[in-house]
Order: structure tokens, then sequence, then C-alpha cells
């Protein structure tokens, strides 16, 4: 049994997949979204403080639960599922999630996630001090002794809320300068909790039931120190989610979707937003720009087609 | 109404432990992002399997001995016990499919 054909499915429920519905809706065209619940990345953002018209900051499960309720308001569909791999289908697409989709266009929002260190005790160690998420783990280590590894506007802001619960942070940075937002820079400073270990890398985490530390090793000065520590928070960039379409769409050498300033992939029909696409900026806000100009590109598309 | 009971460790030896049929538990806190994104896959699975596994949560916020009894540091954290023993854990978001496989059902 066949089901109807779609014109418009959009994968991933995150603020860039939510703006293309959102503007999809509007354009008259019916949209399903397939997402797993939840929101992704910018959902387990403690803190949203450079996303235009909240000056208070909002958290990102609020931000992308309003986004959400809007998308909902203009008539989007959502079906709570994991898409596993889009396929082609004659001029269609079909998206195998625990139920099959066919559609004339996918417009593919599936984020990233965080990056792994890559270095040795990470692996058996994740979930039992090691962690990618301060906001999902960071209570568990009131009064305690961590380390942040990175240094982009993620480690900082992490860093920076990590210290507000744990006894003293240390943030290691195998660069000389930061590369988050310079008033995140200066907060990190003023931050009489958090040590800073530049041009400096983790070696190895330690522990076997537990987190016991890190080996650290300063990379000008060769210098070697243990650091103790019960929890290792880990920012050190983004991986992205194209592996449902790495078969049908060129990528970057870091597995990012290669798209054009229209969101168009190199598959015609198929369209890449946010976090997925290769992209000098990876934000709420560039996520939902993109968001924008995918839904209208999908569009065009989609009237030209038929 | 939700098939998945809330526990404290009051309740935890004789909701888990002692229990005759297998129990998943899942250690959550409001504040965690991932856990709200498991709780409707948990749901979902304690309908499906009523009767033949018992599916209940902890807060940890609520109940950090237990949590720190069970060496919790990273939420979502599932447990599985049998016979009162524990059999497993799952750590971190599992999406249904990943844990019907991992739970073998």
């Amino acid at each position: 049994m066949e089901k109807k054909i779609l014109p418009l499915i959009v994968i991933g429920g995150g603020p860039a997949g939510l703006s293309a519905s959102i503007y999809a809706c509007r354009f008259g065209i019916q949209t399903l979204l397939i997402a797993p619940l939840g929101g992704g990345l910018a959902s387990s953002a403690d803190y949203v403080e450079n996303y235009p018209g909240f000056p208070q900051g909002v958290s990102g499960m609020e931000l992308v639960n309003l986004m959400k309720e809007q998308a909902l308001k203009f008539g989007l569909e959502m079906a709570y599922a994991q898409a596993q791999k889009v396929e082609k289908e004659g001029n269609l697409f079909r998206t195998l999630a625990e139920e099959t989709y066919l559609s004339r266009a996918v417009i593919v929002a599936t984020g990233a996630e965080p990056s792994k260190l890559g270095v040795p005790g990470e692996d058996k160690l994740r979930g039992r001090g090691i962690s990618y998420c301060a906001t999902c783990d960071g209570p568990f280590f009131k009064d305690k002794t961590v380390i942040v590894v990175g240094g982009g506007d993620s480690a900082l802001q992490e860093a920076l809320y990590l210290a507000q619960l744990a006894r003293q942070v240390f943030l290691v940075h195998r660069r000389d300068q930061f590369r988050g937002a310079a008033y995140l820079v200066r907060r990190i400073e003023a931050q009489s909790n958090i040590s800073l270990r530049l041009n400096t890398v983790i070696n190895e985490i330690v522990g076997e039931e537990r987190v016991q530390g890190a080996y650290l090793k300063n990379r000008i000065t060769g210098k070697e120190e243990f650091l103790p520590a019960e929890g290792i928070f880990i920012y050190v960039g983004l991986k992205p989610n194209s592996e449902i379409v790495k078969e049908l769409v060129k990528l970057d050498e870091s597995g990012a979707v290669i798209t054009d300033e229209k969101m168009k992939t190199s598959h015609e029909g198929i369209f890449a937003c946010g976090d997925v696409r290769a992209s000098p900026l990876r934000q709420i806000i560039t996520a939902c720009a993109d968001g924008a100009i995918a839904a209208l590109s999908a569009y065009h598309y989609l009237n030209q087609e038929k | 109404m939700s098939k998945i009971k809330e526990i404290s460790a009051n309740d935890f030896q004789k909701e888990v432990l002692e229990s005759n049929i297998p129990v998943l538990v899942d250690f959550w806190a409001p504040w965690c992002a991932p856990c709200r994104m498991q709780t409707p896959i948990l749901e979902k699975l304690a309908t499906e399997l009523e009767g033949k596994l018992k599916i209940v949560k902890v807060n940890t916020d609520e109940n950090p001995e237990l949590a720190a009894n069970y060496q919790i540091m990273s939420i979502p954290n599932l447990l599985f016990f049998k016979s009162g023993k524990l059999e497993a854990q799952f750590i971190g978001y599992h999406s249904e499919k990943e844990l019907k496989a991992k739970l073998g059902v």
C-alpha cells in the first residue's frame, strides 16, 4: 500500500526545521515535519542570550517550543519519529522513519551533534563523568571540580554556567586565544573559580568506574600535568547529522551538506538548512534564516515542477 | 493516565528490587531537555509492554542519594533490573528502536 504523496517534508525539529516549516506553511505548502520529540542542540542550551528580541535571554527549550507553537498555528503537521534515510523514487523522495513517507521535496534540517575529543578514556567514561551537555549533567557536579574543553562560545558559556555550580572549573583550550565572543571571555576572566589552561590539550582521561582526572600537556612548553577532576565537559565543535542523505547529496570534508546561497543541495528537490549545512556560523539565528530561504527555494521548486 | 509511576528512595526497594517483573528505572530531572525527549518513548513502551515490563521514574533532584548510590552522573539514565539485580544501564537519549533492541523486545 503506497501512501499519499506530500508536497514537502522537513526533517528535523530545531530552529532551522521549524523556521522552514513556518515559512513553507505560510506559502501555502502542505508540510510534514518529521522529528524526534524535543528539539536538538538549541533545546539543550540553558540560556540563549544572542537571539534578537529577547533582551533578558531565553532558555533554548522555551525558544524552540515557541517556534513550534508558531509553526503549528500555520497548519504544520508533525510526525514524531527518527528519520533513518532519504531515498529517491522516480522524481519523488522516500523518507524512512518508523513509517515511510513520500514527498516531492525534502528540507534537511537534522542539525549537528557535539564532536568527540578523541582521546583514550573518552568512550569508556561517557556518562561516568564525561558529558557533552552541561545543562543536562551540571547539577551532578555541584561543589566538585570539573574541566571544560574548548574555546568557542559554547565552551565559554557552559564554563560560566558550571562555575555557578562547581567548586572549581578548569577551562582547557588548545590555542592561546579563545574563539568565543569577547564579552564571554571577559566574564570568564572575571570569574574567580575558573582557571585557564591555554595552549593545552588533553592527552588522556583517567578513571575506572568514574572520571578521576585528565592528563594535560602544554603545546608550547611540553609540560605535562595531571588534573584531578570529577567531571569533564567537552565542547570541541560539531559533527553534522548528514548520514540520512549522504548517498544523495554532496558533503564537505567535515560531513556538512554543501548548499548554495539558496539552500539548494547538489540534488534537485533536496534543500538543507541549519547546523547540518556547511556554514561559517552555526547559531540559532543563522539556522532560522537558512530555514526561511530553504522554504522559499522549496516553494519555487514545487511550483516549477508542477 | 501515565503508565509510568514516579517513585522515590522510600519505595525503591518495593517497586524495583522486589518487583516480580523486570523494571526499567528512568533517572530524570525537570531541567534535562533530553529527558523530556525520552519520556514519550518510555510512555509508549510502558503501554506496549504492560504486564511484561514495569517502567518507573526517579527524580534525581528529589532523590540525590539514590542517584549517587547508582553513580548517576548523566541523565537520561535508564537502569534495567531483573529479579532485583541490575542487569544493564543505558546512558543518554535512546530512540524507541535503540531501546527496544537493547531490551530485546
